[in-house]
């Protein structure tokens, strides 16, 4: 064919994209860094609990990643990617609960004169875990608990399935821009609310407990298993920024940009808006429902409160501040926010004492952060990333003041210039 | 010291006889002391379980008397004396002394030393008893005031004496009301007491389609089946009806279990019982020929219990294909068990004319109840409104705003103790705070905005953070009361169905109110006509002489101000929280993309379709609001896939701006 004659040969992905190889070598080297610091592993000057929190950091980056993709890259304000997250933390809980409880409950039968029936088994665990909810039956979304690769493919389908079910409705419907983000929030303020129920089968607003004990590795201090959850957390934000990459570096990429600043124009050219969208849609919210399997049983539990709205916009607060468009943004800013948050609210920030009032930063870290995002939304669209642009002096071609997209939602380049 | 003891004693004596002397001149003969020394023992006794036959004689006597007796005993007044047993009433005077009086005469016996008499001091279970034989008394009592208390007295507990008593008073009543209550009560009594059937039947098919609660009550117990077995149905005319085993009115595990209960079948062993049995008859490591290691799944363990009963060492249980045969050689049936099936029926015809009627009721009780839903979501969404419908700004601190009104409500609340002053004052601060706030927003933030409606909601989201934080930090995190004045208390009721409480009135009367604010403002104002064309072309309208930047900042003033006064409703009627800005924001949008942006009679549409829809899926699933409002929020998603622009679209010109 004469097309590939001309087409240039395509070089490897990480010569293409060098911040690629920065990325991965920075994370090795943090992950090298916390394994050498560690208690579990290494000379223990990083507690095991401040191992957790890096952890789950790691798996926020990858959420955020992943709402890069969808905001920065596709122009799809998504305001439901933390339920796909707690959705997928939901799917490993429950093995993660199951198994645990099945252990205890088999251990206590085997004392019993009669070896127990399965149905013995069965019932026993029930009641371990619906008594809370005051049931003591299994719902049918339990079917599958007891089974690590099936609950390991519900990580996956399950968020993936909704994703592609919704974004198929939504954007077939050709509900865009604010209307999307409103409907996304919808759908996740439902699904909270549904999870809020005793009868919803999860246990209400208990949630799943426990989670941060495996299985059949009791004997495993938690300072070993919080390295391997680091260790996996590392892997998965390192593989998901490969994957990011690739998938807007090449024409795919060119094309979602493409739909992010003139979906119209794009049909018009014939390409399949919609289909392009739900693919971008659904892979994020796999990505982040990934995300979410690692990070809850860090965490330990996981409850209805989390997948509420106000988490999904906090999502988009670190891109935002991060700087969208840029998957490393992405990434700095879920990593800078989260942990300041976890720093002001966890009660360590001192006081400020102004005389006549005591900043007490647990209660005015919100306030302070709520505003900065309005801030960086206002002067600063570029976010932290657009520091990097200050040190590489690379700036987008001079376009004499124009929009940078098309449409009159785009970024002005003044604008962007701030 | 035992001297003095001794002296002390006998003196003691002596004074107690002396002092019980005048007494005994009490007339030991009179009929009422008569029949309180008749049940004397008893009285003295003061227990609940046997005490009735005493209550029921004073009361039965027809002695004037008694009502005092009865009254007195209630009131711990009574008391007995210690060497004759007589009874007095007597009051208090000190510590030690009691002024005694003859039941009979009422004439006072004298002061005495409180320790020659017990007092009676009968326990609530008691007391209950005694006023309920004095109702009977006071149904003559001169007073309207007690014969109301007497019916009160009935109706919370009656029982079959009251029947016989309201009877001889009811045609002597000269008070129309008090009159028509009676025959009320004494037909419902009459439903529950009587003894002829015929009774019964024409007091039930006189209330042909009352709603009265008290109605139900008394004509439920009377339908009450009960479960009944036999080879055949029977034909009699108690039985309501046939019953399959198996379905869900009657389960296979309920059905077999009657006929255990009634001898007619072997009982069925429970799981748990057949492992006991099981444990009970291990023998070495086997049970029945068995290995125990081997009984881990059910069928082993029938074939083990099965083994068991061969050996004759436990009972034969039914299996469940004899549970099936026996279950198929029976008919199960429902039939009358409290009352004669004449009046039964009679019963049900006339229940089920009523639930009937009450279903219509409760239609229209739900009807309203959609309709108040809908006003307070109006009243959330048509600030939105105006700053999202109109202006196309995407402001997610709306619940906020809303918030912020609620705030200023309780705040004047705590400086105006009237709360009708109050609520007054409240209404004008609110818009004026939110006014103040919206325009300092859309200066500060949202003016750099416009045409970026995504940057737009990430501020205003940021804002929104701040300002619930804000909030917290200040009002503290426990919901505050915002107070409604004495006028708006209490509901106004149709029936005892049909009822609406008068703040739902007004947040609904304040809905109107808005509506025609809005419509009057926007469409026969220089501000509206300024706004239209400012929305509609702002370049055109500035080269016009218009300036866009000040009518943008008071329509978005507005906008916000309206939401505060929405805020102050809606106070009084939830809790003020720092987070009850955010329960409406996202049915607000909701309401008004529903509805169709850009039209308030869309926005009125679609509050009353969200706000029907949700009390008609609380109303399937009642138990449930949670349910309720995920169910709603899933149909307007998929509403939006059909009429994505709402239920009024614009359309032309308008639509594109």
């Amino acid at each position: 064919m004469t097309d590939t004659t001309f087409a240039p040969a395509r070089q490897p992905i990480v010569k293409r994209y060098p911040v690629v190889l920065v990325f991965l070598g920075c994370l090795a080297l943090f992950t090298l860094g916390v394994t050498i610091l560690s208690e579990g592993f290494g000379i223990g000057v990083i507690s095991t609990s401040f191992v957790k929190t890096l952890g789950k950091t790691l798996c926020l980056c990858l959420v955020a990643l992943a709402m890069d993709l969808v905001w920065g890259y596709c122009g799809i304000l998504s305001l439901g990617h933390m339920a796909f997250f707690g959705l997928g933390g939901y799917a490993i809980g429950m093995w993660l609960m199951y198994a645990r409880t099945e252990i205890i409950v088999v251990q206590s039968l085997s004392a019993a004169p009669l070896p127990p029936t399965a149905q013995e088994i069965s019932d026993g665990i029930a009641t371990q875990i619906f008594g809370v909810v005051g049931a003591s039956e299994f719902p049918p979304i339990w079917a599958v608990a007891h089974s690590l690769p099936l609950q390991l493919a519900a990580v996956v389908l399950v968020p993936g399935l909704l994703a592609l079910v919704f974004g198929w409705l939504a954007f077939r419907s050709r509900v865009t821009g604010v209307y999307l983000s409103i409907l996304t929030q919808a759908m996740t303020l439902a699904l909270a609310l549904y999870l809020f129920q005793n009868d919803s089968g999860l246990r209400g607003n208990n949630g799943l407990s426990g989670l941060q004990n495996l299985p059949g590795l009791g004997h495993v201090p938690q300072s070993t298993v919080s390295i391997w959850f680091f260790w996996a957390s590392a892997l998965a934000l390192g593989i998901g920024f490969l994957l990011c990459t690739w998938v807007v570096s090449g024409k795919f990429g060119s094309v979602i940009r493409a739909i992010r600043d003139d979906e119209s124009r794009v049909r018009f050219l014939g390409y399949p808006v919609e289909a392009y969208k739900l693919f971008v849609f659904t892979l994020t919210a796999v990505i982040a429902a990934i995300a979410g399997a690692l990070y809850y049983p860090q965490a330990g539990i996981i409850n209805p409160a989390e997948i509420a709205p106000i988490a999904s916009i906090y999502l988009a607060v670190w891109v935002a501040i991060g700087g969208r468009g840029r998957l490393y943004g992405a990434v700095m800013g879920a990593a800078f926010v989260s942990l300041l948050s976890t720093y002001f609210t966890g009660g360590q920030a001192p006081d400020i004492n102004l005389g006549f009032y005591t900043i007490q930063w647990v209660n005015w870290w919100t306030v302070l952060l709520g505003l900065s995002f309005v801030v960086v939304t206002l002067f600063a669209p570029k976010g932290l990333g657009g520091l990097f642009d200050l040190i590489a002096a690379r700036t987008s071609p001079n376009r004499h003041g124009a929009d940078l997209g098309p449409d009159v939602g785009a970024l002005r380049e003044k604008e962007a210039e701030k | 010291m035992s001297v003095f003891r001794r002296f002390f004693v006998a003196a003691l004596s002596l004074f107690v006889t002396l002092a019980a002397l005048p007494v005994s001149a009490q007339d030991a003969q009179a009929p009422i002391q008569r029949l309180l020394q008749e049940h004397g023992e008893i009285i003295a006794k003061s227990s609940r379980r046997t005490i009735g036959p005493a209550i029921d004689a004073l009361a039965a006597s027809g002695l004037d008397e008694a009502q005092t007796v009865l009254e007195r005993w209630r009131e711990k007044e009574m008391w007995q004396n210690k060497d004759t047993g007589l009874f007095v009433y007597a009051e208090e005077i000190d510590r030690r002394t009691i002024r005694a009086f003859d039941f009979a005469t009422g004439a006072a016996l004298g002061e005495f030393e409180d320790k020659a008499y017990k007092q009676l001091k009968p326990n609530s279970g008691i007391r209950g008893l005694i006023s309920a034989a004095l109702v009977r008394f006071q149904l003559t009592d001169p007073n309207p005031r007690a014969r109301i208390a007497a019916l009160n007295a009935i109706e919370r507990d009656a029982d079959e004496s009251h029947l016989a008593a309201l009877r001889a008073v009811v045609d002597a009543e000269s008070d129309a009301n008090i009159a028509q209550r009676m025959k009320r009560l004494e037909r419902i009594l009459t439903i529950r007491f009587a003894e002829e059937d015929a009774e019964r039947i024409a007091a039930i098919q006189s209330f042909e389609g009352d709603l009265g609660v008290d109605v139900r009550a008394a004509l439920n117990p009377l339908v009450v089946t009960q479960l009944d077995v036999d080879s055949t149905v029977p034909d009699s005319p108690d039985v309501v009806r046939q019953i399959e085993p198996g379905t869900d009115a009657l389960g296979l595990d309920a059905a077999y279990a009657l006929l255990v209960f009634k001898d007619l079948a072997v009982e069925r062993i429970s799981r748990d019982a057949q492992k006991a049995a099981l444990i009970a008859n291990i023998d070495g490591d086997t049970v029945g020929g068995l290995q125990v290691a081997s009984l881990n799944t059910e069928t082993a363990r029938d074939l083990a219990y099965a083994a068991l009963v061969q050996q004759g060492a436990v009972e034969a249980a039914a299996t469940d294909a004899e549970v099936s045969e026996t279950l198929s050689q029976f008919v199960f049936f429902e039939r009358y068990s409290a009352v004669s099936p004449e009046v039964a029926l009679a019963a049900h015809a006339v229940l089920k004319g009523i639930e009937n009627k009450v279903a219509v009721n409760q239609t229209i009780d739900l009807g309203l109840d959609a309709l108040s839903l809908a006003s307070i979501y109006f009243l959330a969404a048509i600030g939105l409104a105006i700053t999202f419908g109109v202006m196309g700004v995407i402001n997610m601190a709306h619940g906020e705003f809303i918030m912020m009104g609620a705030y200023t409500g309780y705040v004047v609340q705590l400086f105006v103790s009237d709360y009708t002053l109050s609520i007054l004052l409240a209404i004008p601060l609110a818009f004026m705070v939110t006014f103040g706030t919206g325009v300092a927003m859309e200066r500060l933030v949202i003016r750099w905005l416009y045409h970026r409606p995504l940057e737009t909601l990430l501020a205003t989201f940021g804002i929104s953070i701040a300002l619930q934080q804000l909030a917290k930090n200040i009002f503290g995190t426990q919901a505050r009361p915002l107070t409604a004045p004495d006028w708006l208390d209490g509901s106004l009721v149709f029936n005892d169905i049909v009822s609406i409480s008068y703040i739902r009135i007004a947040i609904f009367v304040l809905a109107l109110l808005f509506l025609a604010l809005f419509l009057i403002v926007m469409n026969r104002t220089r501000l509206g006509l300024e706004v239209r064309a400012v929305t509609q072309n702002p370049r055109m309208a500035a080269s016009m002489g218009i300036n866009p930047d000040r009518i943008n900042m008071l329509t978005f003033g507005f906008g916000s101000g309206i939401a505060g006064i929405a805020g102050v409703a809606i106070g009084l009627y939830a809790k003020v929280t720092s987070e009850m800005g955010s329960d409406y924001i996202v049915q607000s949008f909701m309401t008004v993309v529903v509805g169709g942006v850009g039209n308030i009679w869309g926005t009125l549409l679609g509050a009353t379709m969200v706000g029907t829809l949700q009390k008609g899926i609380e109303w399937l699933n009642p138990s449930n609001t949670l349910a309720a409002q995920t169910y709603m929020i899933l149909f307007i998603i998929l509403f939006i896939q059909f009429r994505p622009k709402g239920i009024i679209a614009l359309k032309g010109r308008a639509a594109e701006a």
